[in-house]
């Protein structure tokens, strides 16, 4: 709780329910007009699912719990419905992510490395500012590495974030080589005595084999500073992604061996970013950070309990 | 996933055959199979019912020819009602008389709008027109420059306001410029926006007033989940955009949200952007969409490509070889050869029936072939004719003169052995039954009408 404490917990609600009709409003309402799990209540409740982009077989998963729980449980009112049913969508939501503790801002390596992917157009560096803001927040020095050496201006874009988070950013305009920038980046880290060094890495297609090569080659190449390098990696999801977003993480876990947490962003549009359930039941991959808007203080940090509290309960 | 969904009808629905007769008991659980595919492939969740209830009207009595299977039969009615969704009309891009005729880019934060307008801005130059950019993005850091540094690199002019902070100034500043270079086509970069942002899409309308566009195109991400439709919706309520484009479907994503917007608004998808390069752009073709989401390849696509590329008569001699199984490597070479004209080898599994489930989304090595042509060089003529002399020996030398491994070689060697065996099985009547199956897919019988 601590660092919610920071952002303010009223900022984390704002922004979830500008996610319009968010998931537990929707349930509740529904629980509201019945108070019976029939064949039409379990119906709507499959189309808020669905609708949700958790996918089928997590909404089928959820279903079938509750039709099991329904015969042997008694449920005597609304309320203890509702308790039913939002018990058992916590519970594929949260089996594992309980098992992992919110992001702790108290790092102790140093330099601590993440390096962020993702495909294109989710906001890695969008979040990558914001992420760095919330570290000298904390009296954390950070160093970021442009390392999108495709995309036209991805630098300065990348340099407009790192000054308005105040951090220093390491580039070179004339490389096309985004393994030399990490390199640099973490070199520079080390004899600079920098706390966090977070590297920006181009946006790519999942499916794509030679720019799944590269990051490799990234990942690679700033392990001969520091063999045991990154500490984190970060995959950014847009929360309007559907179905695809689990192939996404698949795929990066695979090309990078890990992926330790996903940053879920733009949700403060309508969509309700449901697919990082689907993804947290079959991967066991955290949600670290939700975007929920283009300023800097515009990112928080996910807490799975109050998360899921704000989601599912009114 | 098309032969698998073919598959799981022919097991739910073996029973069917006895009575001749598609009825509703036994229909239900096959179907719940095709909602699983469509909403794996994010079809709106509206539309995926109303689609199945539609089927089921259209297959309920339906009689089960003895010459094809009840899952067959329903895959077709299936297929041809997801081509009836997506519609069929092919629509070109809309132009304004005047000088410049304008077109609107518009879309969600991240959907490819500025890599989509200078690849829009390069293929109008190709065509034969003779466009300029217009840099409205006043928002995103730095994307003023990204357009910029884009229209440097295919020589278009990129008109922008240093500093200004008025969307609606730069793009009517934009047409004058456009007007004053003999520039006949403006293309107009906007922020990304969420529908919700009143503000914003008030700004968006605003230049669509001062501009007066021929052409408002909604730039869409492919992967996008159930919320496309709300997006598309709010976009149109506002403003009444003409077309459509789909970005990013390089990506091994269905794009059921293609059949969503489609049901919803009823305006055509004008082009797919289909990768990195400013030259990735293509006309949509709804039925290779429905193939995709199907999961049964685009085999249209890969027969028209093999129909241009291949020569007939060289095709003409291997089937004569295959039907006597004389097959050896000098014909292996020439096919590796007519293969590779035809483009890349990850564009062209891409299109093969299955291949994308067996790959699970991998591209291919794209070397492959040219270590397989090495290995085949580096066989003496006798080799090449005689497969079957092939000896360690031998082998050993051929790994070395190309410059591979034993291991490779061996793997080549196995390869060949494994399709002459496959092709033995297509001559004993396997080749009829395929070409049956083709002909239950009605998408490439209409190519060939």
């Amino acid at each position: 709780m601590s660092f919610l404490d920071k952002i303010g917990f009223t900022k984390l609600k704002e922004g979830l329910s500008r996610t319009k009709g968010g998931l537990i409003d929707k349930v509740s309402r529904l629980i509201n007009s019945k108070a019976k799990i029939d064949d039409e209540f379990l119906s709507e409740l499959e189309e808020i699912f669905l609708l949700s982009d958790m996918g089928f077989d997590t909404s089928e998963k959820i279903i079938s719990n509750i039709k099991e729980r329904a015969k042997t449980d008694k449920y005597e009112n609304e309320k203890e419905l509702n308790k039913l049913v939002t018990d058992e969508i916590k519970k594929v939501f949260s089996e594992s992510a309980s098992e992992f503790k919110t992001f702790d801002f108290n790092i102790t390596k140093k330099p601590y490395v993440i390096m962020i992917v993702g495909v294109n157009g989710v906001g890695k560096t969008t979040s990558i500012g914001k992420l760095a803001y919330n570290f000298k927040k904390t009296g954390k020095t950070v160093l970021i590495g442009s390392a999108d050496t495709f995309r036209a201006a991805a630098n300065e874009q990348l340099e407009i974030w790192a000054n308005k988070a105040g951090v220093e950013i390491i580039q070179n305009p004339h490389s096309t080589d985004p393994a030399a920038v990490a390199f640099d980046t973490v070199k520079a880290a080390v004899s600079r005595n920098t706390d966090v060094v977070i590297v920006d890495t181009a946006g790519r297609l999942h499916n794509k084999l030679h720019l799944m090569e590269e990051l490799k080659k990234i990942q690679r190449v700033m392990q001969k500073v520091i063999p045991d390098i990154p500490n984190e990696i970060f995959i950014v999801i847009d929360a309007t992604t559907g179905q695809n977003g689990l192939n996404q993480v698949k795929e990066f876990s695979n090309a990078l061996g890990k992926v330790t947490g996903i940053i879920l962003t733009k949700l403060d549009g309508t969509a309700k970013g449901g697919i990082v359930i689907k993804i947290n039941n079959e991967m066991k991959i955290p949600v670290r950070f939700i975007g929920v808007g283009e300023q800097i203080d515009d990112l928080q940090i996910f807490e799975s309990e109050e998360f899921i509290k704000a989601l599912f309960e009114k | 996933m098309f032969e698998d969904l073919t598959h799981k009808f022919e097991g739910v629905l073996k029973k069917i055959r006895g009575q001749g007769k598609i009825t509703e008991k036994n229909i239900d659980e096959s179907l719940r199979e095709v909602r699983r595919v469509l909403f794996d492939a994010d079809v709106n969740y509206k539309v995926v019912n109303n689609f199945i209830q539609n089927v089921k009207a259209k297959s309920l009595g339906e009689q089960v020819l003895t010459s094809v299977t009840p899952g067959q039969l329903i895959v077709k009615i299936i297929n041809d009602e997801l081509i009836s969704l997506m519609g069929s009309e092919k629509a070109d891009l809309l132009f304004s008389d005047d000088i410049p005729s304008v077109i609107i880019l518009v879309g969600l934060q991240g959907s490819g709008k500025t890599t989509f307008a200078a690849k829009l801005a390069r293929h109008l130059k190709t065509k034969g027109r003779n466009p300029a950019l217009a840099a409205c993005d006043i928002y995103r850091p730095a994307a003023i420059e990204q357009l910029k540094v884009l229209g440097k690199s295919i020589d278009i002019p990129v008109f922008s306001i240093e500093g200004e902070r008025d969307a609606v100034k730069i793009s009517n500043q934009a047409v004058d410029f456009a007007r004053k270079n003999a520039r006949d086509t403006l293309i107009i970069d906007t922020a990304g926006r969420l529908a919700i942002d009143e503000q914003m899409m008030n700004e968006v309308s605003a230049i669509k007033k001062a501009t007066g566009p021929a052409e408002i195109l909604f730039i869409v991400d492919s992967m996008t989940g159930q919320d496309a439709v709300n997006t598309a919706k709010a976009f149109y309520d506002k403003l009444k955009y003409t077309g459509i484009v789909l970005t990013k479907l390089d990506g091994d994503t269905k794009g059921g949200a293609a059949i969503s917007i489609k049901s919803i608004v009823n305006e055509p998808i004008k082009f797919a952007s289909i990768g990195e390069k400013l030259e990735a752009i293509e006309p949509f073709y709804p039925e290779r969409m429905v193939s995709r989401i199907l999961g049964m390849g685009d085999i249209v696509s890969f027969v028209e490509k093999a129909q241009t590329e291949f020569d007939m008569t060289e095709t003409a001699k291997l089937e004569e070889k295959l039907r006597k199984n004389k097959f050896d490597f000098d014909d292996f070479l020439a096919q590796i050869k007519q293969v590779k004209k035809m483009g890349s080898i990850s564009s062209l599994v891409s299109m093969l029936p299955g291949a994308s489930a067996a790959l699970k989304g991998k591209e291919i090595d794209e070397k492959i072939f040219v270590r397989l042509e090495a290995i085949i060089l580096s066989m003496t003529k006798k080799e090449r004719a005689n497969p079957d002399i092939l000896n360690g020996t031998r082998r050993r030398r051929i790994a070395d003169g190309s410059g591979t491994s034993i291991q490779e070689v061996n793997k080549l060697i196995k390869q060949f052995d494994d399709m002459r065996k496959m092709m033995k099985g297509f001559n004993r009547g396997k080749m009829k039954n395929l070409l049956k199956s083709l002909k239950m897919n009605p998408g490439m019988m209409n190519q060939f009408k």
